[in-house]
């Protein structure tokens, strides 16, 4: 059973969220997300200001195996990208709720709402 | 559909592996860390279940009169009981059926290795040429029923001492075995045992073969030794780094061998004729193989990237992936005739051109860094 946070939000497509107290939210890929993808070895992150739409492709997180999509949960700009991050992939492997991939500031904080709780989250990834 | 499962499935899913459908086959991506496996293999020893390829036994007074039309490189190499020989088998018009082994055991019995998704095809064209030619040879697969074989590889520094203190009686056999060499050791603890000098990391290494039956037991035992087991995983990127070509990806039917780095295998010397030989003597070289190396930060080379030469040529990537050894993001690839070793060229990798060095094959052997 993979750690799935309380505190967190949840897409569908294996994306964390985290409401901060400024507003914005924070973004990354879950325990389960990471484990399944295995060793992680390169990180591309959105430029700070880059606006998305909720499910527009945000960032890119290459394995050894494979490249996968990272989407943005929310509509947005980019306020701060985890430049650490992409310097050491290999740190969301070992915590992926620590190693965040960027922060959002939400054009509409209610769309968190549409998001899965933990509880819906580990639902989907219960196989 | 039900996915196939060796006879060491059961061993997998008591050590936790990451199972992933495989051509069909149920095997195991990794045990936990596909890199830890890999460096197991490049400065120690691991081991794979490879029992999802096929052993084929060819017996008859007339197998090497058929090998030597059935394959494209020279089965007259294979002069001592128990030599190896790396070959294509081809088609009319000289695209890849499949590559494999074959096994120099008698002269009335010749053994060959084929991969896991192209053996019923590879036996179904055996047995067609041997009914055309009528050889009269027995063709058997040795991957089902009673008389099935299993298929371990114990590869890395420290393989053939591992193996020695685990199948004791092979050590006498293979001690002074030269690299693609194979031998029948009898009376071990697992029955008789194929023991081969072969295999697919660019380490030292046996490719060892039991009857099914005792596959378990034999990979419970290297386990105990120290063998760590490796998954499909750890065994494209040792392959990779090591510059060897696998089927369905660097070459298949569509692929004329000599655009994939195989010309070294293909007999065009000799007067023998073998099925595609006209072919490829029409067709000739349109392309080269070579290793790239990914100069710029921006993603991991992958199959199917596109390379674009510094004259506008194009090409592709066969096979890529991020190398363990190297800490850098490598490939097979497919280029222009034109395209020098030491050339840079560019690969289109989503929205970006990065800049690309190409190099000379393999990229890593016996541990050590070749390309850099």
């Amino acid at each position: 059973m993979s750690n799935i946070p309380a505190e967190l939000k949840y897409t569908e497509s294996h994306e964390w969220v985290r409401l901060e107290s400024d507003g914005t939210v924070t973004v990354g890929i879950t325990e389960f997300a990471q484990d399944a993808l295995g060793d992680i070895v390169f990180v591309e992150l959105p430029k700070v200001g880059t606006s998305f739409t909720a499910g527009d492709d945000a960032a890119v997180v290459e394995s050894v195996k494979a490249a996968s999509d990272i989407y943005s949960p929310l509509s947005g700009d980019i306020t701060e990208v985890n430049e650490a991050v992409a310097g050491a992939p290999e740190s969301i492997n070992a915590n992926a709720y620590d190693a965040w991939l960027f922060k959002l500031k939400p054009a509409d904080v209610s769309q968190l709402d549409g998001l899965l709780d933990a509880a819906a989250y580990g639902k989907t990834t219960a196989a | 559909m039900t996915l196939k499962a060796t006879p060491l499935n059961n061993a997998h899913r008591a050590l936790g592996a990451r199972m992933v459908d495989f051509g069909g086959w149920d095997m195991p991506v990794n045990y936990g860390s596909q890199i830890e496996e890999h460096h197991a293999v490049r400065t120690d020893v691991g081991m794979f279940d490879v029992a999802h390829m096929c052993v084929v036994d060819i017996r008859g007074a007339d197998v090497r009169a058929f090998l030597r039309r059935l394959l494209a490189n020279n089965v007259d190499k294979l002069q001592a009981s128990g030599k190896a020989l790396y070959s294509c088998m081809l088609n009319p018009e000289g695209g890849v059926i499949d590559d494999l082994i074959v096994y120099f055991i008698s002269e009335d019995w010749f053994r060959l290795v084929v991969n896991a998704g192209t053996a019923e095809k590879d036996v179904a064209w055996m047995n067609a040429q041997n009914h055309a030619w009528g050889t009269n040879l027995t063709i058997t697969q040795r991957r089902d029923g009673a008389d099935a074989m299993a298929l371990i590889a114990v590869q890395g520094p420290n393989a053939r001492a591992k193996v020695w203190v685990v199948i004791p009686q092979a050590k006498d056999a293979t001690l002074d075995m030269k690299p693609f060499n194979v031998a029948l050791v009898p009376g071990t603890a697992f029955g008789e045992a194929m023991i081969a000098r072969t295999g697919y990391t660019g380490e030292d290494g046996f490719e060892i073969g039991v009857a099914a039956t005792q596959a378990e037991a034999l990979w419970n035992a290297l386990a105990a030794a120290g063998v760590k087991p490796a998954g499909l995983g750890a065994r494209d990127t040792l392959r990779l780094e090591a510059g060897m070509n696998l089927y369905g990806q660097d070459m298949d039917e569509s692929v004329n061998p000599l655009d994939a780095g195989l010309a070294w295998t293909i007999d065009l010397v000799s007067e023998r004729d073998f099925i595609g030989k006209a072919a490829l003597q029409a067709k000739g070289q349109n392309a080269q193989f070579v290793g790239l190396i990914l100069r710029e930060k921006g993603g991991v080379l992958r199959a199917h990237q596109k390379v674009i030469a510094a004259n506008g040529d194009t090409g592709e990537i066969t096979s890529g992936t991020f190398s363990p050894t190297m800490q850098q993001a490598i490939a097979l690839a497919r280029v222009p005739t034109g395209v020098q070793v030491g050339d840079t060229v560019h690969v289109e990798i989503r929205d970006k051109k990065l800049a690309a060095t190409v190099v000379k094959l393999p990229f890593v052997r016996n541990g050590k860094i070749l390309a850099a």
